[in-house]
């Protein structure tokens, strides 16, 4: 298969995701119409009367008919106007767009840490099965499955923080003492690397350790699991066997022949436990303070927010498009049989 | 050239497996061995131990696999007691190995030309330049059309009779002393098995290669092979010249298969006349002979230990309390 041929089938997936960004949009908007609370009343303050409440409600386009209201908000959409927060006075994507790099950066992170971790443990444990290895990799899939995100923060926080008094207390992406960055990237890490200060980026880098544990240790477990189920299996194929028996080296065999192969079961995992993360991070940021979409989405929900809300859950089913096409896009380069048994 | 030098020699050898049901049997005793520019046929039913034989020669027997007694002489390297570093550079060098199902015996997501590649640069017989070059070599060896472009083909796109060539191809790229095929044209159309078959002939007689055939197809290993070794649940019960094992087969196994397969046509998988399946390999006491409970021959002497095999005359031998 040649280069065009790749293209042709990248462009034919992201003309497919338009649909479902679309029936996304459709989903949000009826979702949050449906949520609990009436958020005229809320605004209108407690001391509201009944005309009061009418205005505000007026004034928020409520009082308008559902279809008519879905229209607005298309229209809206489409020139990247996502309202105005209630609660904060600021137009929705302006935060989330200032939010989101703190939250992608956790992300990616714990995400890096999730993969390095998880991956060379699962490749140990179908190389040497019933060995140590393999049961602490068993180990660590149980551990792992059963603790829940925000038990294994707040145990890192009492732990690293409290007891240990080595992590940075964890309020938010820098301690007090530093200035963030100039911003180019809006990732501190790489904003600190860009301006050449080294002290901020240890500074930045500390302050992400404990939170991208946290969410990378919920996902070792599916993504260990996976590695090393998606390696024995391959290691037991045809293919494998005829490797060995032309002499191939052991590390040609493990890396060249089954890792590539077993890679095409893990980028489907890495997806699912991407999409997860994206859902734990609201808990993970409340638990570590940390100034993300997620802080935003919660402190939006409890006080009805409804714009705000709608705003978020739009933008994490658009990453979580974004993603799955990534990945679409990977297994296109991987594996040459896609896009033609389709 | 001395015709008489045997490329791989196995000498009693006994293979088990530990697996969660019990202890399998797989071998007893398995001796026999191939010349330099010989074919010989491994022929026996599903189960009866061909490919853990070819396996236990190659040295990649799974790891659940136990080598219990026996020796594997593989052109003087002592197969059993080399280290693996060694065993690996052998393997695709001086004995090479091709199998059923071409199309999933290679990596499906790497192209045929750098799969023979990593083979000719594994064993140092091409460097960064040549490879591409040496590849296209081997395609053109195996009479396969349009080589260039063919290099750069997944298996996915090629055929199973072609993938059967590429498989020759790597297995043969780096000239080996001896090429074992087990059961290379199950799976493939008639025509293109004869093709395969032919092609295998003609390349061990262009290099005067030593050939291991296994199959289940005794008028094929009666068309291609110069001895035919018989198995029956892990033992060798027979082996002798085709002409001769044909025409005097001597343990009744040997004679049933042939009378089931009157011109040694067809193949061993059709054959119904043939009383019970083989024994169960788990089980604690097999018998001596692992046939006699099939057998029309079978007496009390039949059940005696210390069953061998006797040479019943030149290069015949026979494993029979009773032979005909
Ligand atoms: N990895 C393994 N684990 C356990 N038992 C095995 C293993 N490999 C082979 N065996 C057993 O060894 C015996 C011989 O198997 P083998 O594959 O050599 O048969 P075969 O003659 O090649 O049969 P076929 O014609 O079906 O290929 C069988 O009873 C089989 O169940
Ligand atoms: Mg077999």
């Amino acid at each position: 298969m040649n280069g065009s041929t790749k293209i042709r089938i990248i462009a034919g997936r992201l003309m497919q995701a338009l649909p479902s960004v679309f029936g996304i949009i459709v989903v949000t908007f009826l979702l949050t119409r449906a949520l609990p609370g009436d958020p005229a009343v809320y605004f209108a303050g407690p001391a509201a009367d009944e005309k009061s409440i009418q205005q505000v409600r007026e004034s928020l386009g409520l009082d308008k008919s559902l279809p008519e209201q879905f229209l607005i908000y298309l229209g809206d959409l489409v020139q990247g106007d996502l309202g105005v927060s209630v609660s904060t006075g600021f137009p929705v994507a302006e935060e989330l767009w200032r939010r989101l790099p703190a939250s992608l950066e956790l992300t990616l992170l714990a995400l890096i840490f999730s993969i390095s971790v998880a991956i060379p443990l699962g490749i140990a444990a179908a190389t040497r099965p019933n060995t140590w290895v393999d049961q602490v990799c068993r180990l660590i899939v149980t551990a792992g499955v059963s603790l829940p995100v925000f038990f294994t923060g707040l145990f890192m926080v009492y732990i690293f923080y409290y007891i240990l008094g080595v992590a940075p207390s964890p309020l938010g992406r820098l301690d007090i003492i530093y200035l963030s960055p100039p911003p180019v990237t809006n990732f501190y890490t790489i904003d600190a690397l860009i301006a050449g200060d080294f002290e901020l980026f240890f500074a930045a880098l500390a302050q992400l350790a404990l939170p991208a544990i946290t969410l990378g240790t919920f996902t070792l477990a599916p993504l260990a699991r996976m590695t090393r189920g998606a390696m024995l299996q391959v290691l037991s194929s045809d293919f494998i066997r005829t490797a060995r028996a032309s002499g191939l080296r052991r590390s040609t065999v493990l890396y060249t022949y089954a890792f590539r192969n077993a890679l095409l079961p893990i980028l489907t995992t890495l997806g699912m436990v991407f999409s997860f993360m994206l859902g734990s991070n609201v808990l993970v940021e409340k638990v570590f303070a940390w100034p993300g979409i997620g802080s935003f989405a919660i402190e939006a929900l409890i006080v009805s927010d409804y714009v705000a809300v709608q705003g978020f859950v739009l933008a994490m089913a658009i990453l979580y498009v974004l993603l799955n096409l990534t990945i679409d896009i990977l297994y296109t380069l991987i594996d040459p049989r896609v896009g033609l048994d389709s | 050239m001395n015709e008489r030098v045997p490329v791989l020699s196995v000498k009693d050898l006994s293979v088990e497996f530990r697996t969660r049901s019990g202890v399998v049997k797989a071998l007893e005793n398995v001796s026999f061995h191939v010349n330099r520019g010989e074919m010989i046929g491994i022929v026996g039913e599903s189960g009866s131990g061909k490919s853990v034989s070819a396996l236990t020669a190659m040295g990649i027997l799974d790891e659940a696999g136990r080598v219990t007694q026996g020796s594997i002489n593989l052109g003087g390297l002592d197969v059993l007691n080399a280290s693996e570093r060694y065993l690996q550079e052998m393997r695709g060098r001086d004995v090479s190995m091709i199998f059923q199902s071409p199309r999933t015996a290679l990596n499906p997501i790497r192209t045929v030309g750098k799969q023979i590649g990593d083979v000719l640069r594994r064993h140092g017989s091409a460097t960064r330049q040549t490879v591409r070059a040496q590849a296209i070599k081997s395609l053109m060896s195996v009479r396969i059309p349009d080589p260039e472009r063919r290099h750069d083909a997944y298996p996915f796109e090629l055929s199973g009779g072609m993938c059967q060539r590429i498989m020759i191809a790597m297995a043969l790229s780096c000239q080996p002393e001896l090429l074992i095929a087990d059961e290379p044209t199950t799976g493939l159309d008639v025509t293109t098995q004869a093709a395969i078959m032919d092609l295998i002939k003609e390349l061990a007689k262009e290099r005067n290669m030593a050939t291991v055939l296994i199959t289940h197809d005794l008028g094929m290993a009666a068309d291609y092979c110069d001895r035919i070794v018989v198995m029956h649940a892990g033992h060798v019960i027979e082996q002798a010249p085709t002409e001769e094992l044909f025409l005097k087969p001597r343990h009744p196994y040997t004679a049933k298969l042939m009378k089931a397969t009157p011109h040694g046509e067809g193949s061993l998988d059709d054959i119904e006349s043939i009383a019970g399946g083989l024994p169960d390999l788990r089980s604690e006491h097999l018998p001596p002979c692992r046939f006699s409970a099939r057998c029309e021959r079978h007496e009390d002497m039949c059940d005696m230990p210390a069953l061998i095999a006797d040479e019943v005359s030149p290069g015949h031998m026979v494993t029979c309390r009773r032979p005909l």
